[in-house]
């Protein structure tokens, strides 16, 4: 048994509502006359408020799908603040343009404290007029430009080195860090349960050559890989996600699930639907899958984790072709020599860093939250 | 244990040559070769390029290079690396891979070494601020966007606060016209740490062999510590290249803590939720039963089986430690083998990128090696298996 294997061996347990009370499920009158899918929809109520009661006595959980839920928001807002108060030519996240000025002191020349606020004397003469003066106060156009919130057009978390609106940059690049999060998790999802479900199922050399396949993907380190992946293609948003899926599918969170669905495939329903005629691929996406899907969507959850830092440290790196997201308004800042600018140009590093931080927190925790829900001994006693 | 590891080594082995051929084929599907690069200028004709094509092997077909490419790497034959050009990919990869080294290995040991310790203490302590707290915290590092966490670092401790360098691995001005070599001091440096941990190790183990008092045991293992770390101090001070040496040293920290707190958060959760399992097991109840200090079941009891989730997080953590290393190296402006790496990716010099991935690969390869040792080890159950 290699360690892989081991990652998971505790079963997740499926907490079993008391006895059910079949009148209450199938409707009073004759057991015939009430629907199948019914009487799924109202299994499927109980068990999800019954998850959800869980779920809601994790403070951290509900913090993240707050967090979630406020991200989605900012998402939205932006087509619509676009469209509405924003105009296009100065707002656009990647062509805007807005020639902000600044007033500058003009001080002796070393003497400059705030970069943002005060100029070199020889510097001023130089760039405008020659005879300003020793405490001057001069206004110029200048990019990054700090916040403000009253002028014509107000930047409330001011403008990059090329002028363009740090708050429109952070809202669009939301949606985008949203879609590559769903596009990553669901692949992961597909091909985990799956891959899961029929190397349990059907055991033998599909079990072994599945197993192997997942342990090679485990030893790829996963951004290196990519580094050169995005060098020898143009690589879009919608393929890093379906990538990243693929790596996570394949690897860490098959092997997790095939564990589950070995501990499944040994139930006696399974046997009872092969009794009564069930052929395999029924078997495993009718019985076996769907009991395994509780476990992948806390995997999807960790996997949205990784693929925003991911795709956030690629972008970083300027090496994915997408117009716009949070890693590449920070590289910006980098390649603009603002690395070290720290506090004195926040607006550059702290926004965008601390929204991949966030969203990423965010499903985390409901990840971890979903964990708890899902492992009874993570539980606090 | 043996049959163990030699089926190891051997699915081991096939899977770097697989991982090798994909490498391979990987860096192929790239458009154009190093050739095309010099299309703009006008100084080299199309025969000179068609010369340099021919004399690089380049030309060749796919398959004659994969095979040439695979026998000439077990022969440690890399090629020459087309941007540093009279230079052989295994020398200049020869020459980061200590820091690399240094830099994932320091920051591992102290990322599990901390988050170990802190792990068991805030599942020991469960309900308490402190733990509510660590555990915030240590989620936020497991998922802090990692470049902008290294910035903020850089910025703090480097320029604002101004405790250590702002990157690189030496300063350049201390260097001039000094009669050391900074490889040959830095390899001396690992050196040095490596015996004296082979010798801390011995003296650890005759001191739990034949001390049979426990204070006593405690006492001694201090005083060994103690003396350990003093003489390496010592040693270093006393050495003629002492100044340069504490350069080094003082710009590994920054790099090296950086990496290990995002580590210790992953390190600290996983080691707190493999606590609470075991917690919850038959046999601590017993070691309650019997009356037990709290101490001795926390460390002896829960702890030593609570190792065995943190080993297999060891595997996950490489994955982690590599990417890491090279987003570390990046903004820390750190020569190792991951700004290598990447330099080579952004100028297409083929054959460093290939060396410098590969070697990640045996890394890779080497450290899942290390966690099944020491997994079996711990877990007599998996060698009977």
């Amino acid at each position: 048994m290699s360690i892989h294997e081991e990652l998971r061996t505790e079963p997740a347990s499926e907490e079993q509502p008391d006895t059910p009370d079949i009148s209450e499920l199938v409707g009073s009158g004759p057991v015939t006359s009430t629907p199948m899918w019914r009487v799924r929809l109202r299994l499927f109520r109980r068990t999800f408020a019954q998850n959800w009661s869980l779920f809601r006595e994790n403070k951290m959980g509900m913090v993240g799908l707050v967090m979630i839920g406020i991200f989605a928001l900012m998402a939205v807002s932006h087509p619509i603040l676009m469209s509405t108060v924003w105009e296009a030519d100065i707002y656009d996240p990647i062509v805007g343009y807005d020639a902000v000025t600044t007033e500058f002191t003009v001080v002796e020349d070393g003497a400059v404290t705030d970069p943002i606020g005060e100029m070199e004397l020889t510097a001023a003469r130089l760039e405008l007029n020659p005879t300003i003066d020793l405490g001057d106060v001069v206004r110029i156009p200048a990019q990054p430009a700090p916040p403000n919130v009253t002028g014509e057009n107000p930047h409330y978390l001011g403008t990059d080195p090329q002028g363009r609106d740090i708050l429109s940059q952070l809202l669009y690049s939301t949606r985008a860090a949203f879609f590559l999060g769903a596009v990553a998790a669901l692949t992961t999802v597909l091909i985990a349960t799956t891959v899961g479900s029929l190397a349990a199922y059907y055991g033998g050399w599909i079990d072994g050559g599945l197993m192997r396949f997942a342990d090679l993907i485990l030893l790829m380190p996963i951004l290196p890989l990519l580094i050169v992946m995005s060098a020898a293609f143009d690589i879009t948003m919608v393929l890093l996600g379906i990538l990243i899926g693929v790596l996570n599918g394949f690897g860490g969170v098959a092997i997790v699930l095939k564990s589950q669905a070995l501990s499944i495939k040994v139930k006696s329903y399974i046997d009872a639907a092969r009794v009564a005629g069930g052929g395999d691929s029924h078997v495993v996406f009718k019985h076996i899958v769907p009991n395994v899907l509780p476990l992948s969507f806390l995997y999807m959850m960790f996997g949205v984790t990784e693929a925003i830092a991911i795709e956030a440290t690629l972008s970083f790196f300027g090496l994915l072709n997408v117009p716009m997201t949070w890693g590449i308004m920070i590289n910006t800042a980098r390649d603009q020599g603002y690395l070290l600018s720290g506090t004195d140009y926040w607006w550059l590093l702290f926004p965008a860093g601390l929204a991949v931080t966030f969203l990423a927190f965010a499903f985390f925790i409901v990840g971890r939250g979903m964990d708890e829900v899902i492992n009874p001994r993570l539980r606090a006693r | 244990m043996f049959r163990f590891l030699a089926r190891r080594l051997f699915q081991m082995a096939v899977l770097f040559i697989v991982f090798l051929s994909l490498v391979f084929l990987l860096v192929h599907a790239m458009p154009g070769d190093v050739t095309d690069t010099l299309i703009g200028n006008p100084d080299i004709p199309l025969e000179t390029r068609i010369e340099l094509r021919e004399r690089l092997g380049l030309d060749e077909p796919m398959h004659i290079q994969y095979l040439t490419y695979i026998t000439n790497f077990f022969k440690g034959e890399m090629g020459v690396s087309f941007s540093r050009f009279p230079q052989d990919v295994s020398t200049v990869l020869w020459q980061a891979l200590p820091r690399t080294l240094v830099l994932f290995l320091t920051a591992t040991l102290f990322a599990f070494w901390l988050g170990f310790k802190s792990g068991k203490l805030i599942a020991w302590g469960r309900g308490s601020k402190t733990e509510q707290g660590l555990i915030v915290s240590g989620v936020f590092l497991q998922t802090v966007f990692y470049p902008w966490f290294a910035i903020v670092m850089l910025w703090l401790f480097g320029f604002y606060l101004g405790w250590f360098p702002i990157g690189r691995f030496i300063d350049a001005r201390l260097w001039q016209g000094s009669e050391f070599d900074a490889n040959t001091v830095f390899e001396q440096m690992i050196i040095s740490v490596f015996v004296l941990t082979i010798v801390y190790a011995i003296a650890r183990y005759l001191i739990k062999r034949y001390a049979n008092n426990l204070v006593t045991q405690v006492r001694l293992l201090r005083a060994t510590g103690l003396v350990a770390v003093g003489g390496l101090v010592l040693f270093w001070y006393r050495h003629d290249a002492s100044t340069y040496v504490a350069d080094i040293a003082h710009h590994t920290m920054l790099p090296v803590f950086t990496l290990g707190l995002i580590l210790f958060g992953a390190t600290m959760l996983i080691t707190r939720s493999a606590m609470l399992e075991t917690l919850g097991e038959d046999y601590i109840l017993t070691a309650r039963a019997k009356g037990l200090p709290d101490r001795v079941i926390r460390d002896r009891h829960a702890a030593r089986n609570a190792m065995l989730p943190v080993t297999t997080s060891l595997v996950l953590a490489l994955a982690f430690v590599i990417g890491g290393g090279i987003v570390t190296e990046t903004i820390f402006s750190w020569p190792g083998m991951g700004l290598l790496f990447l330099q080579a990716i952004v100028v297409s010099d083929i054959p460093l990128a290939i060396g410098a991935l590969s070697i990640t690969g045996v890394l890779a390869l080497i450290g899942h090696l290390v966690a099944d040792i020491l997994y079996s080890v711990l877990d007599p159950r998996i060698r009977v298996a």
